[in-house]
Formats: structure tokens, sequence, C-alpha cells
């Protein structure tokens, strides 16, 4: 095509779009809102999700030795839970870290409330190992790998913790992608709809178009520039809301709550929209360009 | 310059439009084709355009066989055919000048042709100083001639005319077929369909008379 026939078509496409001004407008509202809620349910799900792997950080699974375990025992014991893959640290707690840690937390500093136990550790058989996983899913089977293991007495966990979050997880991945897959499909219906109109009333044009000798391609040009127009727009703008919203709410959680911010640490903006940009932009673009590419499919028959 | 052979065409509720005409026109050659409404006369335009295909027969236009001619090759063949209808087909919106650019345009023709081309056709047919004016401030007349214009600005070989006086009066009618002749004075091979007997007893061409989809006389013209 040449340059000055692609700048007709161009300058056509715009022409389209603001001729039937109501229809653009519904579609490039319609797919604001598309795009918008698939950038909430993005960042809530993202930022659920690192809250999630926070909190999955924060699950420990505490090994507990017999009491007349020997030090070659623990340390295999050691070894053993270092080559499991799902294990991302583990420390060893002695009897006494945890007398000490427990003497911060109970007796709060107070040395002359803890020494009448000064010379006898309550926790004398409390060493342990604590464990943290990658994935809080394959906590079950760490657990029953532990118990099987020669010197280990009990093993302490938190089965409900660990269910509940994998679970509620899962949950919110299936309803951001049925939402997305929906809203996807709703914008695509919508643009296919907008350039129905838009042929419907330039059906005499593309008539003429066609018995003067013009390519379908000369014919498509106009129609498929309104469409990814639209989806530009429609994915431009609720980018820049989605931002100002993002970035307004970061600012007021840290001002209003500063015991939630300290709670939960939301992504920052860049790595959400490092993802958000490119995909709204494709999907926007697109959706434009295939629904108006498909619809004029059915009339160019002439 | 047209050559038709045994065409036939039936559409799909089994009306029978077109039956066993052979027909040629030469180069060059003035034509009207006449009938009464119903008669076929617009089928045979459709057919020389490929907007339909025939049941039967052979369709060669200016060398081609227009069977052999697939979908995409349409718009290549239809450069070379101008086309002008009785309801005019001008785009609305647009005004006299880029009605006609329009043509040019769906051709992809440079923009220095088109600039320089536009206003020598629309001197051709009269209209170089309305050239601003859109199709709704032309009387009927006016607006056929920049469909005339449109028609040609490409240089066809052929301009096909479909009843291009249906919707004028006597003055303007008569206005459009002397411009018609003039351009096939030029070379191009001009075929009008009409039934309008006033002009063909007056302007002495060739009369290819069609009843219920049959040629039944042909006269001014060989027939094959």
């Amino acid at each position: 095509m040449r340059l000055s026939t692609l700048s007709y078509n161009f300058h056509q496409g715009i022409v389209n779009i603001w001729k039937n001004k109501m229809f653009s407008l519904a579609s490039i509202a319609t797919m604001t809102a598309c795009i918008f809620l698939l950038g909430v349910f993005y960042s809530i799900g993202v930022n659920f999700e690192s809250m999630v792997r926070n909190a999955e950080e924060g699950v420990a699974v505490t090994v507990l030795f017999n009491a007349d375990a020997s030090e070659e025992q623990i340390q295999a014991i050691g070894e053993a839970i270092s080559a499991r893959s799902e294990v991302a640290k583990y420390e060893f707690i002695s009897a006494e870290e945890a007398w000490e840690s427990y003497k911060m937390d109970y007796f709060n500093g107070d040395e002359e409330a803890a020494a009448v136990f000064a010379d006898d550790n309550p926790l004398a058989d409390s060493a342990s190992y604590s464990i943290y996983l990658n994935d809080v899913s394959m906590q079950d089977s760490l657990v029953a790998y532990l118990e099987k293991l020669d010197g280990v007495r009990e093993v302490h966990y938190s089965d409900v913790a660990a269910n509940t979050l994998t679970d509620f997880n899962r949950l919110i991945k299936y309803i951001s992608f049925g939402v997305i897959a929906i809203l996807i499909a709703v914008a695509a219906f919508l643009i296919s709809n907008t350039i129905t109109v838009g042929i419907s009333v330039r059906k005499e044009e593309i008539a003429i178009m066609k018995l003067i000798g013009a390519k379908d391609s000369f014919v498509r040009a106009p129609f498929v520039v309104e469409g990814v127009t639209i989806g530009l727009i429609g994915s431009v703008i609720p980018l820049i809301l989605l931002f100002i919203l993002y970035q307004r709410i970061l600012t007021y959680v840290a001002e209003k709550f500063d015991a939630l911010s300290n709670l939960f640490s939301f992504v920052p903006v860049k790595e959400v929209f490092h993802f958000l940009i490119p995909v709204s932009l494709i999907l926007g673009v697109g959706i434009g360009f295939l629904g108006s590419r498909f619809t004029l499919k059915r009339h160019l028959k002439v | 310059m047209i050559r038709l052979e045994h065409v036939s065409k039936t559409y799909e509720a089994g009306v029978q439009a077109v039956t066993d005409v052979s027909l040629h026109i030469a180069p060059g050659e003035f034509v009207f084709i006449v009938g009464d409404s119903g008669s076929g006369k617009s089928t045979l335009i459709k057919l020389l355009l490929k907007e339909l295909n025939p049941t039967h027969g052979k369709i060669i236009v200016g060398g081609k066989d227009l069977e052999k001619i697939n979908r995409r090759q349409i718009p290549r063949y239809r450069r070379n055919v101008g086309v002008v209808f009785q309801n005019f087909r001008l785009l609305q919106d647009r005004n006299v000048y880029e009605n006609v650019a329009f043509a040019m345009r769906v051709v992809e023709s440079p923009k220095k042709d088109i600039k320089r081309k536009v206003p020598t056709i629309l001197s051709l047919v009269g209209l170089a100083a309305k050239y601003r004016a859109l199709p709704r401030q032309l009387s009927g007349g006016e607006q056929q001639r920049v469909a005339i214009a449109r028609a040609l600005v490409n240089e066809p070989k052929i301009l096909l005319a479909d009843e291009p006086t249906g919707n004028l009066d006597n003055r303007n009618a008569w206005e459009i077929m002397k411009l018609l002749d003039e351009i096939n004075q030029r070379g191009t091979t001009v075929v009008v369909v009409t039934h309008n007997m006033d002009f063909i007893k007056t302007m002495n061409k060739r009369v290819i008379t069609i009843k219920k989809g049959v040629v039944v006389d042909d006269q001014g013209g060989e027939e094959i």
C-alpha cells in the first residue's frame, strides 16, 4: 500500500470514529471499563498473592528432638531437612536460645522475674529446627517425612493456616481468570458491534468502492484503523486511571493505616504496571484489530 | 471488446433472468440495450461487472474470460470498466472533487496524479466550477455528471451506464446522452441500458433489444 493511501485510510478511520461518535464512545467506554476491571482484579490478585507469600514465609514447621537424641542425630536431621526442595530456609534453635526468646516475650526483659529459673532452663528439651517453606502446599508431605526421621520427637505445624492460604490463593486466581475472560469476551463483542454499525452506515460506500475496483485491503483498512484506535484509547484511559488510583491508595493506606502498612506490604506500582501496561495495550489493540477484521469479513463479498 | 457466448443466468429462486444471450460489442462502439423493466438488462450489467456469475455460457471482456478471474483479481478487472447508475450512487458526505478523487484513491493512484486528473475530468463534464459542492446541492443532471466523471477518471476502456437518465428530466437527460456520446468519440466503448426510446431514435446507434431475458432484436451492429 502506498504511503498516501495509508495516510488516507488512517484519516478515514479517524473520521469514521468521529462520524459514529456515540457508538465509538460507547465502545471506548466499555473497553475502558473492561480493562479497568481487569487492572483492578490483577492488582488485587497480585497483592494478595504477595501477601500470601509473605504469610507463607512466616509459617514455620518446628522439629523437636527426642530427649536422648545425640548431636550427630540432630545434625543428620538438619542435613535431611536441607536436602528437601520445598524448604526455603531452616535454622537450629538451641534450648538456651529458645529460653532467651521466651524470656523476652513472657517476662518482657524483666531479668529479676526470670532469675528464678537461672540455673534450671525449663525449656531444656526444646532444642529444635525451625523450617520455612517456599510453598505451603508442600507442608503435609514434609511433615510426614520429618515424623519418620530417627531422633524426632514431635513436629509442630499449623495445618489450618497452610490449607486456608493455599485454598484462598487458588480461589482468588480462579475468580480473577474467570472475570477477566468474561470481560475480554464482552469487549470483543462490543467492538464488533460498533464496527457492524459502522459498516451498515457505510454499506453503500463499501459497495461503490468494490464496484470501482477497490481491493479488500483498501476497504478494510479504515475499519481496522477505527477498531485499533478505539482499542488503544480504551486501554490507555484505564491504565492512566489505574495508575493514579493505585498510587493514591498506596499513599492513603500508608498515611491513615500505619499499622496495616507494616502488616501488609503492597506490590510497588512499577511492578504492577510492568505487567499491566503491555497486557492492556496488547489486549486493547488486539481486540480492536481482530474485532474489526472478523466483522468485516462477512461484509466484503460484493 | 465484449463477447457473450450463450450466456444464461438463473437466480437461486429459480427466476431465469437471461436466456442464451450471445452478442459481440466491438472496441469503440456505442450500444443501447433496451427492454422493459424485468427484461434482464440490469442482470447483463451485473454479469459484465462480475457482480454475478452466469449459470451457463462464457463472457469475455477485453480478451479476458470472466470465469477465469478469481476473487482477488476482480478489483483489477473492474478498474477497466467504468460504471454509472440510475441513482448516481455518490457519497453524500463528500464534495464533487472528493467523489471523483475517491475513485482514484480506491485504485491507489499517486496523490499528484489525483491532483492533476480530477480537475481535468471535472472540466470535461462541465463541473469544474462546482468542485466544492456537496451532491445534495446539485441538480440530478449535475449529480449524474459527477458519477460519469468518477467512472471515467481511471480511464476505463468500457463505460457501462445502467439507466443513466432514469431520474432526470428531458433536458438534463439529453445533456447526459450528449456527454456519453462525446466520451464514446474519444474512444471509450459505451454500453447504455435504457428504456427511453426517444434517444434511441434520435442518436442512430446500435440497439440491442431484450425481452424476458432473450435478445429479440439487434439493429445497427453485426450479430454473432
